[in-house]
């Protein structure tokens, strides 16, 4: 039990991102899916985050800009937070793409299941079966 | 300028594709010059990197001065400049091959196709150029995400063969980033060099083992590995025809080169194939997916798929020669990666060729072929040979090298199985070969003017580099042995 309390956020991670992965195989609608991806990836900065941080540690500004050794304990990592800054403008992007893609799927099937959409795309290769 | 050649050669694609869709609210006719300028201009560079690195070692480029630990490196060794050198070809004679097909594929778009084209031949050299996992990651991401955009604007299916492909590509690059969050918290560094010296006393623990694992899987899905893909076939068969070529020639073989970077220079080779039996599965699943590849080639009824599926089974090869760990098999892997992608180039061309003139790319709409279009329907048989591994072509050196890799490992099965499945791929290019040249016409009224059947060549834009790819196919095996000793013996990592 303390396994699981002390490391809480790990776990919520794990559990978000088989959430996300979850709903990204088993959903046939698409914008499911892809709410499942952002979940995915939301689950991905969660672990990045809590990797980064540190008990009783503060913010990485350093005040006395005039001391040299600096007592790395007191201050949580700075560098997974920047990495997910990065990540987090790969991931809009990510999701600005399938929004796209999405509204152009939409345009032609007039549907966002996917079951729906390979009926059509099955009734136009054998138009006589229906 | 020599110094900076590194950042240049990622700079000016991406530089240009930003320039390339200002000048085409201007004027569109400048776009194609734009792109052939610049990517003749990443040739040259690349020619000179290589030419750097063969002379006087692997060169280094701290972008902002900053030391490599904490700032980002660019490292070009013999590995990544070849690879730089197949893609900043191939993307050149591509681009070259892209002027007619793009005009009639999609009409109206050809400035967005070319920023995009841009953006992605960017991604791919930014990843052979870098020497920083987490910056890999954001170029693997580029690259991605302008394939998506550039696999959605094709015909039927493409859409949703697309949005399957993003989120199949997601999951890839999300375990790809995980596995660098894993390698973080074990050694706190992200440069590739430095995590190669730290890790070797960390190969013990499992947040290591984890991020193997992620690493593993994530590129597996970048490169079509097997049993993860699913999304490739579609993708590639409804893909516009220069972006077939393309992404079938350069983005596999990038995923490869990611893999073994991961598996040689970020982990070492004993601890890939010694520690877990890494190597061990690769070459099982190398096999799975050079058999089944084929198999599915075979039962295709369209070229383009079934051309993707003869891919999948490329791919297989290559891992293959990665995973006996041996000289002559790693030599056999980075040779067809090379010759591959000349292979896959020309093929999916002449597919798109025969789309462009026929519009359609079924086996039987390849029927008589050979009247009209007698050069290019020679160019395909030069390649399926050099796929099949006939002598006189590239495809027979590199799987030479395979073949004796795989028997220097005393893995006998994979080397069964690398001559079953070139025997399945002699079924599988047969089957579209036959209707080329063989086969009677399909309509009645056709045999009565066969007389009547002119000849329709491709056009010359579209023919050069077709022929060229033919050409390389025919020429560059017999100069293996001068790429081996230059290139790519040096590329061999310690203790093979």
């Amino acid at each position: 039990m303390d396994f699981i309390i002390s490391k809480f956020n790990y776990w919520i991670y794990i559990v978000l991102m088989m959430i996300g992965f979850y709903a990204m195989i088993s959903k046939s609608n698409l914008v499911k899916k892809l709410v499942g991806m952002n979940i995915f990836q939301t689950a991905i900065i969660l672990f990045f985050i809590s990797i980064g941080s540190k008990k009783g540690a503060t913010i990485p500004i350093i005040q006395d800009s005039h001391v040299d050794a600096v007592n790395s304990a007191l201050y949580m990592n700075p560098l997974p937070h920047v990495l997910m800054l990065t990540a987090i403008v790969v991931m809009v992007s990510t999701f600005g793409v399938a929004v796209a893609l999405l509204i152009m799927i939409y345009r032609k099937y007039k549907t966002l299941e996917e079951d729906e959409i390979l009926q059509i795309l099955r009734n136009e290769k054998w138009p006589n079966t229906h | 300028m020599a110094e900076h050649s590194l950042i240049l050669i990622i700079v000016i694609p991406l530089m240009a594709s930003c320039f390339n869709i200002l000048l085409g609210l201007f004027r569109r006719g400048f776009c194609y010059p734009l792109v052939i300028a610049t990517l003749s201009l990443c040739v040259i560079l690349s020619i000179f990197i290589m030419d750097g690195v063969i002379n006087n070692g692997v060169i280094h480029y701290r972008l902002g001065g900053w030391a490599p630990p904490w700032g980002i490196e660019y490292v070009v060794d013999h590995l990544n400049a070849f690879v730089m050198t197949i893609i900043s070809f191939i993307s050149l004679f591509v681009a070259v091959y892209s002027k007619r097909s793009v005009e009639a594929e999609l009409p109206g778009r050809t400035v967005y196709f070319y920023t995009v084209f841009l953006l992605l031949v960017t991604g791919l050299l930014g990843i052979t150029v870098t020497g920083d996992v987490f910056n890999l990651y954001v170029f693997l991401e580029i690259t991605s995400l302008a394939g998506y955009a550039l696999i959605a604007i094709g015909r039927d299916k493409a859409l949703l063969a697309s949005f399957n492909y993003l989120i199949m590509g997601t999951i890839g690059a999300c375990f790809y980033l995980l596995g660098v969050g894993y390698l973080y918290i074990a050694t706190g560094s992200l440069n590739m060099a430095d995590l190669g010296r730290l890790l070797p006393d960390l190969y013990h623990s499992k947040v290591v083992l984890v991020a193997f694992a992620f690493f593993a899987v994530g590129v597996a899905i970048k490169m079509a590995l097997f049993p993860l893909h699913v999304w490739l076939p579609d993708a590639y068969t409804y893909a516009p025809s220069t972006v077939s070529a393309l992404a079938a020639s350069t983005m596999t073989k990038v995923g490869v080169y990611v893999m073994i970077r991961i598996m040689f220079t970020v982990f070492k080779p004993n601890f890939s194939a010694e520690m877990l039996p890494v190597t061990e599965i690769l070459g099982w699943v190398a096999s799975g997916a050079m058999i089944f590849g084929c198999i599915l080639a075979i039962a295709q009824t369209d070229v383009k798929r079934m051309l993707s599926y003869i891919l999948i089974a490329e791919v297989g090869y290559i891992v293959i020669g990665v995973s006996v760990t041996n000289r002559m098999g790693f030599t056999g892997a980075l040779l067809h990666i090379l010759f591959d992608a000349f292979m896959m180039a020309c093929l999916f061309m002449v597919a798109g060729v025969v789309m462009h003139k026929t519009g359609k790319t079924s086996i039987h709409g390849f029927r008589q072929l050979h009247r009209r279009m007698p050069i290019t329907m020679a160019a395909f048989t030069i390649a399926a040979l050099s796929v099949i591994g006939v002598p006189p072509t590239a495809g027979f050196f590199s799987k030479w090298y395979l073949v004796l890799g795989a028997i220097y490992a005393r893995k006998w099965i994979f080397a069964g199985m690398l001559l079953l499945s070139s025997l399945l791929a002699v079924v599988a290019f047969f089957r579209v070969i036959e209707n080329i040249y063989f086969a009677p016409s399909c309509h009645a009224h056709d045999r009565v003017g066969q007389e009547g059947i002119v000849r329709d060549e491709a056009p010359l834009s579209m023919l050069v580099p077709l022929l060229t790819m033919a050409a390389g196919i025919l020429i560059l095996g017999f100069f293996s042995g001068k790429i081996v000793s230059a290139v790519i013996q040096f590329t061999v990592p310690e203790g093979f």
